[in-house]
């Protein structure tokens, strides 16, 4: 006979570990090191002299780094507590991280990019020593091709951002190259597109327009027309955007470009949605580029190295960023692959090398695992998914999804606690808040902040229905605590690492601090000799009392 | 020390439809139409916020007797500290305004006030250091402090519980205004102190709005305190960055300006930012000309706008007034349908952070400039100037020939 289980609680009983570790610089004692290296035996001194001599003054330090002085077991016991301060991707129902599609990343694709055969692999080896990752690599790019129904792929760039960067560049250079380049000095994009576009196009030197939502929450198509004009270098925007709206006329948009000589460019960071479902060149797109991380098998952020891919039209391949892989077919009938410098209509090296390695690897992996059916199974899991979520936020009260209401999703929605904030003052910052105390993750939104009190989820495939229901149980209980007894949710957090951080400080360069070196010279009067811990956050500019 | 000023009867104008509380007779007969203030009510939620903040309880609230705001804190469970009283049985503005005139000497380093924009007004005119024109004056110019200073005077912050709050100095919700006062009294225990910016005060002349007519006016600013996301408009990622989201649109309409044109500056905070930019004085409330970074006409009326006007090319530099997204024929009339007429074909330079487009929740800019036909030739689409090298086209309507926009 087995004894009687307490029934499973309705919202999980969750303890971060808190060590109240100090900053590693202040754990340092001088003269206290990990290892002792032997003195320099007398023969071999008397034969080699000062090998420091000898390097060029330029690259020999005037004096030793200030580094921390630690032995081996207090270093690692520092970064095993760091560790255990992290709610990791791998520990919580990581969907209310919208936008960072933060889906399972099979671990088996870890195991491959860590056999010694990618590992010992260096950029500039000889290629006829790197013929199978150079392969993987021109394979990826083929496959990416099919996905996006564009003719041509570069991995070459090393994120997001950097391949939003690569796609203005390349329309910088074409309009250049047609004569067109001083006149065409505008770029359009949406309020709910990813910022990096605007960004990127800023940077680059163009003036950029934003185009608000139409009364039914969808792209406004007559604004669009009204801002296009000769001085239009392109339209760059985010499909589905950010609040998980397709835009439904996005074939108009795309024609409206083409009709004042622009082009368009489609920001696929948030793919996940869509693969098997649409392509970019089918809608007429120019170009378009993937994040290899979130939709193909790396974490996002912090969770692992970024990697873009850029595809474009045949009218663009000559601007793809370089050096780039490419197959030759000798005379035989043999195969070979290169590295190619970049060529001359290139907008060139956006990043050293030709890409980053593991996560081409992991994407390429993932791709072969499932197959075509598989990638399409993905995106309708990650939409059903996140349709089934959609409606049980939906039934919290206080929560509401703007725009375009009544209509599905795709991937994700930016949701809003407006209501609940005018009915208990409890923002949606403090409810993320006290999300982290059930040991759940929850992001508001990008800045500035169009949807009132916004947080913005995002379940893709990897997420049980158990998982989800576990997510909005944990939402719908601080958002009855909201009502019920909000002073728990406005002291929040309780069973967490990091405590109330205010976020000025972190927006004031006079009182930023995000290095050691800058953290002593902003507050003389903490820094080392005090008790361990204290003012540990003024470090990274977070403590209240900093200013 | 936190103050608390209650006007008793804000807000009886509303569920009256009289479309306002301003003035006795407009009192009386919300009262016959069986209207009850709420002001005193939505005190009280906000008060039970800061007495729910541990510590806090212990508090006393400095106030106004009776139903000016002893009431009010009573029933929150808070010690009220009364240090003015009413002139006579019934209130009136002068009532609020000498209240906090006396809470101010009492030691108050944040107002509460229960009201609407004629409140506002009344709290400004008891804060300001120079007198507030009451409605049927002239106009006079309030001292108006840097946007992101830290003020070291007293605060104020509205209790929404109005008809009318257009002004951008209310709490979107009593528990809001509740919860930033208890961070307020927080922060003050702790030695710290919670940023304020200077927030316009609006108001309307009701008599006209009863006709159907919507005037806000701009009477001044008052020092507001806030915290992410707690006072209306209040959305921007940081209080430095909504600063320089105001700086950052005012820069990008300095970029674009060009020499030999004549530039007409509006009223409002956005033109305020971007004379500040240009380097010239600014009169808050007026129209003033500027010429090659110079001033060349201060506090301009329609008359010395179509004289300006006829010396050379010349555009109106306009922000969005109040909370309705009026570019023209609201706070600043000076812009006349004849002075627009008289501009060229683009007659037009908006400029405002992308926030004052969001906070208007999808509604287009309104024009009204008592011509249709000039209304008509300003329709369609604007750039609006956020930043420089930065616009927005966002849609502008003109509700005297579409039948949109009028007053809710």
């Amino acid at each position: 006979m087995s004894l009687p289980l307490a029934p499973k609680p309705a919202v999980r009983r969750f303890h971060q570990a808190s060590w109240d570790e100090p900053v590693i610089f202040e754990l340092s004692t001088p003269g206290e090191r990990g290892v002792l290296v032997t003195p320099i035996e007398p023969g071999v001194r008397d034969a080699v002299g000062d090998v420091v001599a000898q390097l060029p003054a330029g690259l020999r330090r005037a004096a030793p780094p200030a580094l921390p002085e630690m032995g081996q077991q207090r270093v690692l016991k520092h970064y095993l507590r760091l560790s255990q301060e992290n709610l990791g991707a791998d520990f919580n129902v990581d969907i209310g991280q919208g936008t960072c599609t933060m889906k399972y990343s099979p671990k088996i694709n870890d195991q491959l990019i860590g056999v010694p055969q990618l590992t010992a692999m260096h950029p500039l080896q000889d290629p006829a020593d790197a013929q199978g990752v150079l392969e993987i690599t021109w394979n990826l790019e083929r496959m990416l091709a099919e996905i996006s129904g564009m003719a041509e792929v570069s991995l070459h760039t090393q994120g997001g951002s950097a391949a939003i960067w690569a796609n203005i560049a390349m329309i910088r250079a074409y309009h250049e190259a047609n004569g067109e380049g001083a006149e065409r000095r505008e770029v359009i994009t949406t309020i709910f597109s990813h910022p990096s576009n605007a960004a990127a196009a800023k940077a680059a030197g163009y003036e950029i327009i934003t185009i608000h939502p139409d009364a039914e929450g969808y792209p406004d198509l007559a604004a669009l027309k009204a801002a296009l004009s000769p001085r239009t270098a392109a339209i760059m925007v985010t499909n589905p955007e950010d609040t998980g709206i397709y835009n439904p006329a996005i074939k108009q948009w795309v024609d409206a470009a083409h009709e004042v000589g622009a082009l368009a460019s489609y920001d696929q960071a948030n793919a996940n949605g869509i693969l098997g479902i649409t392509r970019a060149r089918d809608a007429g797109f120019d170009v378009c580029h993937f994040n290899l991380h979130k939709t193909f098998s790396t974490p996002h952020a912090c969770g692992g190295p970024g990697a873009g891919a850029n595809a474009v039209s045949e009218a663009l391949a000559p601007f793809l960023p370089g050096p780039r892989v490419v197959r030759d077919v000798a005379a035989d009938g043999s195969v070979c692959f290169d590295v190619q410098e970049a060529g001359p209509l290139s907008i060139g090296a956006v990043a050293p090398f030709h890409g980053v390695v593991p996560n081409i690897v992991r994407a390429y992996s993932w791709i072969m695992a499932l197959g075509a059916e598989g990638l399409l199974a993905a995106a309708e899991i990650a939409v059903l998914n996140n349709n089934y979520l959609l409606k049980r936020v939906l039934e919290i009260p206080g929560a509401s999804a703007p725009y375009a209401e009544g209509r599905r999703r795709i991937e994700q929605v930016r949701y809003s606690w407006q209501e609940l904030f005018e009915d208990t003052g409890i923002s949606s910052e403090e409810i993320g808040i006290r999300l982290s105390d059930f040991g759940m993750h929850y992001w508001t939104s990008h800045h500035p902040y169009v949807v009132p009190q916004p947080f913005t989820l995002e379940p893709t495939e990897s997420y049980s229905m158990a998982e989800i229901d576990e997510y909005v149980g944990a939402l719908a209980e601080v958002a009855r605590e909201a009502r019920e007894t909000p002073e728990v949710v406005r002291t929040a957090p309780h069973n967490q690492t990091v405590h109330h951080t205010h976020h000025d400080d972190l927006d004031d360069p006079e009182r930023w601090a995000i290095t050691w070196r800058a953290y002593r010279r902003k507050y003389p009067s903490t820094g080392s000799g005090r008790r361990f811990g204290e003012g540990a956050s003024a470090a990274v500019g977070l403590a209240e009392s900093a200013a | 020390m936190l103050a608390l000023v209650v006007n008793p009867v804000a807000g009886v104008g509303g569920p009256a439809g009289l479309a306002g509380s301003d003035g006795a007779d407009v009192q009386l007969e919300a009262a016959e139409r069986g209207s009850h203030p709420r002001a005193a009510e939505r005190a009280r939620l906000a008060l039970e916020v800061v007495a729910a903040t541990a510590g806090a309880s212990r508090q006393s609230v400095l106030t106004a007797a009776g139903p000016m705001g002893e009431d009010a804190v009573r029933a929150a469970g808070l010690e009220p500290r009364v240090v003015s009283r009413p002139s006579g049985e019934t209130t009136s503005p002068a009532d609020t305004t000498a209240a906090v005139r006396a809470l101010v000497s009492a030691g108050a380093t944040l107002v509460l006030f229960a009201g609407g924009d004629g409140t506002a007004r009344d709290v400004a005119a008891g804060l300001a250091t120079e007198p507030v024109p009451s409605v049927g004056t002239a106009m006079r110019r309030v001292p108006v402090a840097g946007a992101d200073e830290r003020h070291g005077g007293t605060a104020a912050l509205g209790i929404p519980a109005g008809v009318k709050m257009y002004s951008p100095v209310f709490a979107v919700s009593p528990r809001a205004a509740g919860a930033l006062a208890a961070a307020w009294a927080a922060a003050s225990e702790s030695g710290g102190a919670l940023p304020v910016q200077e927030r316009e005060v609006l108001d309307l002349d009701e008599t006209a709005m009863r006709r159907a007519r919507v005037e806000p006016r701009l009477f001044g600013t008052m020092p507001v305190p806030y915290i992410v996301g707690r006072t209306q408009s209040r959305k921007a990622a940081t209080p430095a960055s909504e600063h320089a989201a105001v700086a950052a649109a005012a820069r990008g309409a300095a970029r674009a300006m060009r020499p030999g044109v004549r530039y007409l500056l509006g009223p409002g905070g956005t033109m305020a930012e971007l004379a500040r930019e240009l380097g010239v004085a600014k009169t808050p409330l007026g129209v003033d000309v500027v010429l090659d970074g110079r001033v060349v006409r201060a506090g301009a009326s329609e008359h010395d706008l179509v004289d300006e006007i006829s010396r050379g090319p010349a555009k109106a530099v306009v922000s969005v007034i109040g909370g309705q997204g009026f570019l023209l024929g609201r706070g600043n009339q000076q812009f006349s349908a004849r002075v627009l007429r008289l501009l060229d074909d683009d007659p037009l330079v908006v400029v405002a952070p992308e926030q004052k487009l969001i906070d208007l929740g999808g509604r287009p800019l309104l024009v009204d400039t008592g011509d249709p036909r000039v209304d008509a030739r300003l329709a369609g689409f604007a750039r609006v100037i956020t930043g420089p090298g930065a616009s927005s086209f966002y849609p502008v309507h003109a509700p005297e020939i579409e039948g949109e926009g009028h007053a809710p």
